[in-house]
């Protein structure tokens, strides 16, 4: 017999848990489950072998490098930055300045950000211009394009960086003092010092939240849509499409795209769980 | 040392050029409509136009609607799994994790096969119906900030000695959840609340997919037509972001402060 109070506690949650699924799990699952699935019903794993053909295939592999060139770029930079503005001795207001910045450039993403990089970079934008009238020097004619793999990626990594700061900020500033004398009176040198003891334990914070970024870039659609419209193949644009008008002519593949797509985005989501819980080892 | 201060200033200077040059350059283009001087036409014709002023509206009503049922979602459950259910905390909050797992095209695909017309709650059916659903969206989107804000702000107050001061007042449990809870985590509420309308007011692929004139969709519409407008709403969406993150400064702000008045 279960008691009543056992029952209301679980029925103050109840709320919750009816949203969640409504409007979280079940969507999910309906179309995971699909993915499985004939047009007729019947359980197949065509679907999913029908995403190994070349055009699919050639969205999913220039989505992977669009995000993997984006969160290792995001990543090197901001790691700069976050070293700088923690252990380079750089005056407080300019940490607190770019940490702020970072917090509002982290959450700039989506169709103004395109519109900002077409004006700065595009054939008529600001820095183009610039290098033309003053250095003679013409950017689109040495094969750059900011509609393509090279251009989305640096517009990525607007809110790639900002978020690798703020993120990484505070694993280094859990750095003990302690250990870099430690080393130094060793006789370690500085290369030796990052190299056998602050990298090895940064390496779980660094790679976890390169993956975090890896999935961020991943699942992003706004600003590759306004900036490239569908002229670039990526799976979020393929998926967008086929959500539309069904341009794959078969519903269930859909479905097994979105499975992909969260698979990719779930395994790396995982491992950076994983990695931040080894990473926190450090930081009692 | 000295080469270890240069190159952070190096780094620095890098990474502000970076920020700063794509805004210099969206606030340069913006100015550019008028041929060879800097005017605001393309503000004033942003402005002037009436897709802009309904768009704008809709979305800004979206997102106080997506923050009111939002709160009144998330504060009574962060309160109800931290004084009752502690044991379940770990699944509500990987729960309120998802969005960010599961990309958001994922979870808008999943709507419109699952409340089509033809299905039992057929909520795409009719205008009201697609309203609410992309509330519902935005309520999903938003969900991992909004459970973290509030929590954080939960962890700060004794949860169970104010339920039972409240109670032992002859307090009933509206009014311990709203005039006791709710302002002991107004900081958690508002930051969680700004983020929030952030997001709304940005939000591209719900909207879209789900066919309703928010403010990000009208964004690309004119980002595909014309020419200098574009900038300007950058601008505008910049200020918008900004004043937002500004307002949880202040927020955490004031809420550092708050305990040692108490």
């Amino acid at each position: 017999m279960i008691s009543k109070r056992a029952i209301i506690d679980w029925l103050g949650i109840a709320p919750f848990m009816i949203f969640a699924l409504m409007f979280l799990i079940v969507p999910t699952l309906y179309l995971v489950t699909g993915a499985f699935l004939t047009p007729e019903g019947e359980f197949t794993f065509k679907n999913i072998a029908d995403l190994f053909t070349p055009s699919i295939l050639s969205a999913y592999w220039i989505s992977i490098r669009v995000s993997v060139a984006s969160s290792l770029g995001g990543a090197l930079i901001g790691f700069f930055l976050a070293w700088a503005i923690v252990l380079g001795g750089v005056p407080t207001w300019v940490r607190s300045g770019l940490l702020t910045f970072s917090g509002v450039a982290s959450n700039f993403a989506g169709v103004p950000l395109a519109f900002a990089f077409l004006a700065t970079l595009g054939r008529t934008g600001l820095v183009t211009v610039f290098l033309r009238d003053w250095f003679g020097f013409n950017l689109y004619s040495t094969g750059f394009n900011l509609l393509s793999f090279f251009g989305l990626t640096i517009t990525y990594m607007y809110f790639q960086i900002p978020l690798m700061v703020l993120i990484l900020t505070p694993a280094l500033d859990g750095m003990k003092k302690e250990w870099r004398e430690a080393s130094e009176i060793l006789g370690a040198s500085t290369w030796q010092y990052w190299r056998m003891v602050a990298l090895p334990i940064l390496w779980p914070s660094l790679l976890g939240t390169t993956l975090l970024l890896f999935a961020n870039a991943f699942g992003a659609i706004a600003t590759a849509y306004a900036l490239t419209g569908s002229s670039l193949n990526i799976v979020p644009i393929l998926l967008y499409a086929q959500i539309r008008g069904d341009v794959l002519h078969n519903p269930n593949l859909g479905y097994a795209l979105a499975l992909g797509m969260i698979v990719i985005t779930g395994i790396s989501n995982i491992l950076y769980i994983w990695l931040r819980m080894r990473a926190e080892r450090w930081q009692k | 040392m000295k080469a270890q201060r240069l190159g952070a200033w190096i780094a620095i200077a890098i990474g502000a050029g970076y920020f700063v040059i794509p805004l210099l350059g969206t606030l340069e283009f913006s100015l550019r409509m008028r041929r060879g001087e800097y005017s605001f036409d393309a503000y004033q014709s942003v402005f002037s136009d009436i897709q802009f002023r309904e768009t704008f509206g809709y979305s800004m009503l979206m997102a106080l609607l997506t923050i009111i049922f939002g709160m009144l979602l998330v504060v009574p459950t962060a309160y109800w799994v931290r004084l009752r259910l502690p044991q379940v905390r770990p699944v509500v909050e990987f729960i309120t994790l998802l969005p960010l797992v599961i990309p958001a095209i994922v979870i808008v695909f999943g709507y419109l096969r699952l409340y089509n017309s033809s299905s039992i709650l057929p909520l795409t059916g009719s205008t009201s119906g697609t309203n609410a659903l992309l509330m519902f969206s935005y309520m999903t989107l938003s969900l991992p900030y909004m459970y973290r804000a509030v929590d954080t702000a939960m962890r700060a107050i004794d949860v169970r000695t104010l339920t039972e001061a409240a109670e032992s007042l002859g307090a009933k449990w509206p009014t311990i959840l709203f005039r006791c809870i709710f302002p002991n985590v107004m900081s958690g509420v508002l930051s969680g609340s700004f983020i929030t309308f952030a997001i709304v007011m940005g939000e591209f692929t719900m909207a879209a997919l789900l066919n309703r004139p928010a403010f990000g969709p009208y964004l690309q519409l004119v980002g595909a037509n014309k020419a200098y407008e574009p900038s300007a709403l950058a601008v505008i969406a910049f200020a918008i972001t900004w004043l937002s993150m500004g307002l949880i400064q202040l927020v955490s702000r004031f809420q550092k402060s708050a305990p040692a008045k108490a």
